[in-house]
């Protein structure tokens, strides 16, 4: 077997795997949601609300709200 | 000035819509020119027989794809970057001075690259290689201008107020990411003057890939030159600017993840269908056509999520030019990324390689939705950058007609041209010898590259209304905060 049939192999097995990646991110989307870990369509909301002044749909720290706010 | 409260600062982006237009127009001006070259050939001589080197086909060619792609889209790109990047992760440029200096020094560096790059090919100096045709001099501004870009994104993102990256931040950062790599590997150049020790002019080079390799290096760039710059960028704004002009939030955000992942997976492999029949491994060739008919399904879960994002609503797509443009370029999305597939599969790429359908599938794709798109992308921002509402609906509606007639007329010609093409080339006799040569197939498309060249004019006269709306909104009548919740406003 030279390089290019490793390649070819590797390629190969490497795409299965990947897609098996794939798969696997689909399950943990909607389970991680199914469980009420995570709610991913509020998201959807930061294009709507989108002024400056908009409170942020999850805000990247409380102290540095409450800091502002003061 | 304290109490003054916090506003989004558009200079930056303003900066980048008007090299948006004034590219978009030089572009397709060019285009058009080259179109009616095609199916006139005197007119390579349209300044004269003095000025032929600087008019003809082969000197403009490269000058129209360059304007077209890292001109009028990718000013497109950043002015949008510089609009939604505030907008999504709620921070102001004005908040930093650093961020707003880089912002402008990537504006005026890009604009000096554009410049060197007109310069340059109009002088016809060239590496050959398609649509990296600069030379490595203008190739080390490119990647300086990039990576100023790059300190844009991620520095905004660093001092950001919302925690989650909107999907179109995916999607940008995935634009920088993937540009930032294949402009590197495919424009790896041996400075010849350098490393010949003085021989020939000081800003030539060569490939530093040769034969096959060089090939297959161009193509994985050339294609993904489509994906990263035609396609990622361009959904990053239709999941922004269609939710917002609606008031309907994305249908699922669970599927633009998911597709986001599938596009990033998929797109980079595909490009292996430009070399079917060539001296490429086989496998590859395959796991190229494989590759490409996979992509009909991340492409289309973000074109269907766009289509039912606007479920309920469709209304609006009546009322408003805006959201007719958006809905068909997302429409043209899935058109051209299913015609894409098709046109990989080994038996119909024996018939469509190198014929007109490629060029037909090319430019459904860039006029329908790339143009489409960042058309209605500073449609909806004008407004909001100069506080004033968009200056006439009517010419809107009216230049969108116009366009997609053209669009239409474009495709369809040479949907008709390449298959016409293709089937003439391979016809032969019951000797094998060829039915036909090659003034044959130039007499026979002659009226189909008419009526693309036609098309393609539509196409520009379109083009110069929208530049004339644009204009003409920044002293339209001032509008409110509150106008500009969702729909824009505009004038009949």
């Amino acid at each position: 077997m030279d390089i290019a049939d490793i390649q070819a192999y590797a390629y190969f097995f490497f795409t299965g795997f990947l897609v098996l990646v794939l798969y696997g991110y689909i399950y943990h989307l909607y389970s991680s949601e199914r469980k009420g870990e995570r709610d991913y369509e509020k998201y959807g909301d930061i294009a709507l609300n989108d002024e400056v002044t908009d409170k942020p749909v999850e805000t990247i720290s409380e102290k540095e709200i409450e800091k502002k706010e003061a | 000035m304290e109490n003054r409260p916090l506003e989004y600062d558009y200079s930056v982006a303003k900066l980048f819509m008007f090299t948006t237009i004034v590219l978009g127009i030089v572009g397709m001006l060019i285009g058009v020119i080259l179109a009616f070259q095609l199916a006139f050939p005197s007119i390579n001589l349209l300044l004269g027989e003095g000025l032929a080197e600087y008019t003809n086909f082969s000197r403009l060619r490269p000058l129209h794809t360059d304007a077209v792609i890292f001109g009028f889209t990718l000013s497109g790109v950043f002015a949008t970057w510089y609009y939604i990047g505030q907008r999504v992760l709620k921070v102001s440029m004005a908040e930093s001075g650093f961020l707003m200096f880089i912002g402008k020094l990537h504006f005026w560096l890009y604009v000096v690259g554009v410049a060197a790059v007109v310069v340059s090919l109009f002088m016809g100096i060239t590496t050959s290689k398609e649509y990296a045709e600069f030379e490595w001099p203008i190739d080390i501004a490119i990647v300086i201008v990039w990576v100023l870009w790059g300190i844009s994104v991620f520095g905004l993102i660093g001092i950001r107020r919302e925690r989650s990256l909107y999907i179109s931040i995916w999607y940008y950062i995935a634009t920088f990411l993937g540009i930032a790599m294949l402009y590197l590997f495919n424009n790896m150049e041996v400075p010849t003057y350098f490393a010949s020790g003085g021989i020939g002019a000081w800003y030539h080079s060569v490939s530093m890939y040769s034969g096959t390799n060089d090939a297959l290096v161009q193509w994985w760039y050339g294609h993904n030159a489509v994906a990263f710059g035609f396609t990622v960028p361009i959904v990053a704004m239709i999941y922004y600017f269609l939710p917002k002009e609606s008031g309907q939030a994305v249908y699922s955000y669970k599927l633009s993840l998911l597709s986001f992942w599938g596009l990033m997976f998929v797109y980079l492999w595909a490009g292996g269908h430009h070399l079917l029949f060539s001296t490429v491994p086989d496998w590859m060739q395959t796991m190229g056509s494989v590759f490409s008919v996979i992509l009909i399904l991340p492409s289309w879960g973000s074109a269907i999520n766009m289509l039912l994002t606007m479920k309920g609503e469709w209304q609006q797509v009546a009322s408003s030019p805006l959201i007719k443009f958006m809905v068909l370029a997302s429409t043209f999305y899935m058109f051209s990324t299913l015609e894409g597939p098709i046109q990989a599969i080994k038996s119909v790429n024996a018939l469509a390689h190198f014929t007109d359908w490629i060029v037909g599938h090319v430019h459904d794709g860039v006029l329908g939705w790339v143009g489409f798109m960042i058309m209605a992308a500073l449609f909806h921002m004008a407004p909001r950058v100069f506080k004033r509402e968009l200056y006439s609906k009517a010419l809107m509606t009216t230049q969108f007609w116009i366009q997609t007639l053209g669009v239409v007329l474009y495709f369809t010609s040479m949907w008709i041209a390449g298959i016409t093409q293709g089937m003439m080339w391979r016809a032969h006799d019951e000797f094998g010898n060829l039915a036909y040569s090659f003034i044959d197939t130039v007499t026979v498309l002659h009226p189909y590259y008419t009526i693309r060249a036609v098309g393609g004019l539509l196409y520009l006269i379109g083009f110069f209304m929208f530049a004339y709306n644009i204009y003409k909104t920044m002293s339209a009548r001032p509008v409110e905060e509150n106008e500009l919740q969702s729909a824009t406003p505009m004038a009949a």
